[in-house]
């Protein structure tokens, strides 16, 4: 008998709300299909089931608050004749909620000493314990979720109001998670920054001959060309497309560029196009307009926050010339351009006006080093002065 | 009644009374000297004064050895001096200090010396009695020919383990002494309101102790019980009593305002001091009793400057001795 | 295979062998046999002066064990129950407990009382005391609490070559309980590591130990594996033995037959807090008897003292 539990869709978060069941039972669902949408401070996100089969019971109602890990529907697999199964030991209602958040937090002498030394930030554990005091395990589940569940997003601490909070709660929810994540990716992981500035001259040209035979909708933009350069640069040096977790580096053989997306009215969410090497310009172009169009709409799926396996953020037109953004844990880089502009460059001994884009790369420390990052750049400035392999 | 002891024979051994009397005069001036430093306060806690029994402690001691086992009570100020512990450390044991007799850990109730077998010093009254009891057993049982002598107060004989231990001691034949110190108040009850039996020899036949009635203000007629006493139960007589007739001129502690007894009795036991009755039965002149007073105000003077010279222990020693260091 | 009283009267006659200065002195050791038969056959082996049938005085025999240790004496004196060593306890605290430090620390009092404690035989409540807690308070003595065939008989042992006052609490329920007599001697004064576990520590001593053993066993079944600790001596207490298991299981059980209020358990609760604070992921939590005078109805009873299915209850709490 399968089950679909409450996914982790963040590193950090430990519960979230049932906002609404998209597959009642009875119905089939396949592998990926979505089959609820959950709210987490982040954003209202719809959810894939990994069962194939048939949908036997719900097991939570919406605006259902639980822990992450919680079993939330019982899916009877392909094969499986309909036995009535006693719902799992998780309780059928959710465990409560506290109506308003605990004046203080309340966790074991020994949770905070695991926590200090697991590194995991006790605002955003839930505790088991009585009065939601946090216990070791609760620590442990934390740490492990984190590690299972690798993530550029992590949850806001648990939201004042309940779950269908206001779009100006969330906002604040978000960016507390923002501004928690950032301080804490800032605090542990050493940041090192190369920045490259490249001439980009054959690539617009290459964009604009591209575009030239293209309808207007289906015009490629500069940055897919940054994108794609940059998956093809990871390629050549694989140690940046990783994760570091529990003190080790997790690699990645397939390339999830997470791409990062600011929202109307503040806030940022940076998930995944997937297999980024692999789709050519257009499907690339289709696959970035597609996430801008969901992330504004709050639609995107929980794979796309917990895919990416490095992150590249472009300040667009408005930005600056250079960008020195923080990695989002537990990536090991992040990329960053700054706006095109056009400056002087040399050229076979002439100044001459040329368009640049300065792009950086900051690199985790403890795992990588300027020499990696130095070959990153240098691969990626030659990828894009050779457009046609893009 | 009770029997009297036989009137004392004037003796030519003269070195023998002055030194009964010597015995005396320190103890009764030691009490006056501690009743003093105690309003000063100096000396802290309880005071439980020997002044007028001093006749019962020198006596008694008289008829014991250096090796046979002695026991007493909170009011230990005159069978320890009788008993031979130096006035200084009993002084700088009431002062609190180290130089005292417990090392100042147990005041004027709780004197001790190992070495001359001075067993204390109790504050529960008949709480000494089972450790006599013991300390005769092992006696016994190791074949000494020695006695455990124990002095105890009319409160004691009420006691539950006044009782067990008299029946005790009879059963199994132990060399222990009873040495009844009857000063006929226990604290402010006198014996009438406390005693159904007021008889100590009929209550000491329930037992089958032998027993004796002494006046406890004639030092020699102690001197004399005590000895035969000692000698029956030395030789594998058992257990024996001895009640010795006394009274206190002070009251039972320094707190006490005496409020239970008349200033008429109090005058009519005062006529019977044992000092005064003991210089006029042995003729002593007066020149000799101010050279014995002379040296016990010499005695008493060291033993005060012993006493305020000694040092106090170091907090650091609180736990010292709680438990014996293992090697 | 011995029971737990041949043990104890296996130290006992080790003892009186071993040293001429020891003797059994109490209630009914001799020709009775001892009152629970600890003693049986002793008086026909070392005679009536090493073996002493004493009258129903408590004061005065425990008090003579006093004055017999201070005389070079070794005494082994039984007092039948804990119930009645009531009646000596201005011998045991004002005197025995007190001598040495009283005297500038002059004597020494190489007492050795043995007691029997406990209910669970529907004796009510002037049989059935667990008052060890009394005893584990006063400075100058020492507790000890056998709960082995092994500690039955070495226990005696170590309480004779201790030179301070040292009182054995033996519970009635562990007298017909059978064991291996040969074995290592424990060392004294030191809890023992009775189970190993990660989940929880239990920490017990004398008649308790064996249902917190049973509840381990039941405990295990629904896999929370407990640490069960035999604390041995009550004064002074192994704390280490304890804050070394907490260490590693971070939640704290202790099974106490004493009435819970100021119990030994809250002693050992207490200290656990002040030196493992950081080590506790839960309260530390205690199984101790119902604050009644014990009734004598089975099942009464049975509900007043700690059990093992207590145990399982309370410790499924802490790990829930």
């Amino acid at each position: 008998m399968g089950q679909f539990v409450m996914p982790a869709l963040g590193a950090d978060m430990s519960t979230g709300t049932l906002i609404e069941w998209r597959k009642a039972p009875g119905d089939t669902v396949s592998r990926g299909d979505i089959i609820a949408e959950v709210h987490t401070d982040k954003a209202d996100i719809e959810v894939e089931v990994f069962a194939t089969g048939v949908v036997e019971e719900l097991l939570v109602e919406p605006g259902a608050k639980v822990p992450v890990g919680t079993p939330l529907a019982v899916i009877r697999e392909e094969g499986e004749a309909a036995i009535p199964v006693a719902p799992p030991p998780a309780p059928a209602e959710a465990p409560p909620a506290p109506a308003e958040r605990p004046p203080r937090l309340l966790v074991s002498p020994s949770a905070k000493s695991l926590a200090d030394e697991l590194g995991v930030d006790l605002a955003f554990v839930r505790g088991s314990g009585p009065n939601g005091r946090i216990q070791r395990r609760d620590v442990e589940a934390a740490a492990a979720a984190r590690a299972r569940a690798p993530s550029p997003a992590p949850a806001a601490p648990p939201p004042a109001a309940p779950a269908a909070a206001e779009a100006e709660d969330r906002q604040a929810a978000m960016r507390r998670a923002i501004a928690a994540a950032m301080a804490r990716s800032k605090r542990e992981a050493p940041h090192f920054y190369l920045s490259e500035t490249i001439d980009l001259s054959v690539a617009l040209r290459f964009l604009a001959d591209e575009n030239a035979r293209r309808s207007v909708q289906e015009r490629l933009l500069p940055g897919v060309l940054l994108l794609k350069a940059v998956a093809l640069a990871l390629r050549e040096v694989p140690e940046l497309n990783a994760t570091w977790q529990d003190g080790k580096v997790i690699g990645s053989d397939r390339i999830h560029l997470g791409v990062a997306i600011f929202l109307r009215g503040g806030g940022l969410v940076a998930p995944a196009i997937h297999d980024a090497d692999a789709l050519n310009l257009d499907e690339l172009m289709l696959a970035f307009r597609d996430l801008v169009t969901r992330a504004r709409a709050g639609q995107l799926r929980s794979s796309e926050f917990s895919d990416p396996t490095i992150t590249v953020t472009s300040l667009g037109e408005r930005g600056a010339e250079s960008a020195f953004p923080i990695i989002f844990p537990p990536q090991v880089a992040i990329v960053g351009f700054g706006r095109i502009v056009e400056r002087p460059w040399v050229s076979e001994g002439q100044i001459l006006p040329c368009p640049v884009v300065t792009a950086t790369l900051a690199g985790d420390h403890r795992v990588t080093d300027g020499h990696r990052a130095g070959a990153f750049l240098i691969a990626l400035d030659r990828r894009l002065k050779e457009p046609e392999s893009l | 009644m009770s029997t009297r002891a036989k009137k004392p024979e004037r003796t030519s051994d003269r070195q023998r009374m002055v030194a009964l009397l010597h015995g005396m005069l320190r103890i009764r001036r030691f009490e006056e000297k501690a009743a003093e430093l105690y309003s000063l306060g100096n000396i802290r806690g309880f005071l439980h004064l020997y002044i007028g029994e001093e006749a019962i402690a020198v006596g008694a001691m008289q008829a014991l050895t250096g090796e046979d086992r002695v026991v007493a009570t909170y009011r230990d100020h005159g069978h320890a001096l009788a008993r031979g512990l130096p006035m200084g450390s009993l002084m700088a044991e009431m002062y609190g200090k180290t130089n005292g007799c417990s090392r100042g850990r147990g005041g004027s109730m709780h004197f001790f010396d190992a070495s001359r077998l001075f067993y204390g010093g109790y504050a529960i009254v008949a709480g000494g009695l089972p450790v006599a009891l013991g300390l005769a057993l092992a006696d016994a049982m190791q074949g000494n020919p020695l006695v455990t002598a124990c002095f105890f107060g009319d409160g004691a004989v009420v006691e539950g383990e006044f009782h067990e231990t008299m029946n005790l001691a009879a059963l199994w034949k132990l060399p222990l002494l009873f040495l009844y110190e009857n000063n006929l108040y226990a604290m402010g009850t006198a014996i009438e309101r406390s005693q159904a039996q007021l008889d100590m020899e009929i209550r000491a036949q329930g037992y089958g102790v032998p027993a004796e009635i002494v006046d406890g203000m004639d030092v020699l007629a102690v001197e004399t019980a005590t000895q035969r006493a000692v000698e029956a139960v030395r030789s594998g007589g058992g257990p024996h009593l001895v009640e010795f007739k006394t009274y206190r001129y002070r009251a039972h502690s320094m707190a006490d305002p005496d409020l239970y007894r008349t200033k008429a009795e109090i005058e009519e036991w005062r006529r019977r001091d044992p000092i005064d009755l003991f210089i006029a039965g042995q003729e002593i002149d007066a020149s000799t009793v101010a050279e014995l007073e002379s040296r016990v105000a010499a005695e008493l003077e060291e033993a005060v400057a012993d006493a305020e010279a000694g040092e106090f222990e170091p907090l650091e020693d609180l736990e010292r001795d709680v438990y014996t260091p293992l090697p | 295979m011995t029971t737990f009283r041949e043990a104890v009267r296996q130290g006992m006659r080790e003892a009186l062998e071993g040293d001429e200065r020891v003797f059994l002195m109490g209630e009914d050791v001799g020709r009775y046999g001892g009152a629970f038969a600890v003693s049986m056959g002793l008086l026909e082996e070392f005679g009536p002066e090493r073996v002493r049938d004493a009258p129903l005085s408590e004061s005065a025999f425990v008090g003579a064990g006093i004055g017999a240790a201070l005389a070079g004496m070794r005494p082994i004196v039984e007092v039948m129950t804990i119930n009645f060593s009531l009646l000596a306890l201005d011998q045991i605290v004002n005197n025995a407990a007190a001598l040495r430090y009283m005297s500038g620390g002059q004597f020494s009092v190489p007492l050795v009382v043995r007691m029997t404690v406990g209910a669970g035989r529907q004796l009510a409540c002037q049989h059935a005391h667990s008052l060890e807690v009394w005893y584990a308070h006063v400075p100058g003595i020492k507790a000890l609490a056998p709960a082995t065939v092994a500690d039955a008989r070495f226990m005696v042992l170590d309480a004779l070559e201790d030179p301070d006052p040292v009182f054995i609490f033996e519970n009635a329920i562990l007298y017909g309980r059978e064991g291996e007599l040969d074995g290592d001697r424990p060392a004294p004064y030191r809890a023992a590591v009775r189970r190993t576990g990660g989940d929880v520590t239990l920490a017990t001593y004398g008649g308790s130990l064996w249902k917190t053993l049973d509840a381990a066993e039941e405990l295990a079944t629904e896999g929370i594996e407990a640490e069960v600790i035999d604390l041995r001596s009550l004064r002074p207490l192994d704390m280490d033995a304890v804050l070394e298991s907490v260490a590693k299981t971070h939640r704290l059980m202790i099974v106490d037959e004493g009435w819970r209020t100021a119990s030994l358990a809250a002693e050992i609760g207490m200290q656990v807090a002040e030196r493992g604070f950081d080590l506790l992921d839960w309260p530390p939590q205690r199984v101790c008897s119902v604050e009644v005078p014990m009734p004598y109805a089975k099942h009464l009873e049975d509900a007043a003292i700690p059990s093992a299915t207590r145990v399982v209850a309370a410790v499924r709490e802490m790990v829930a």
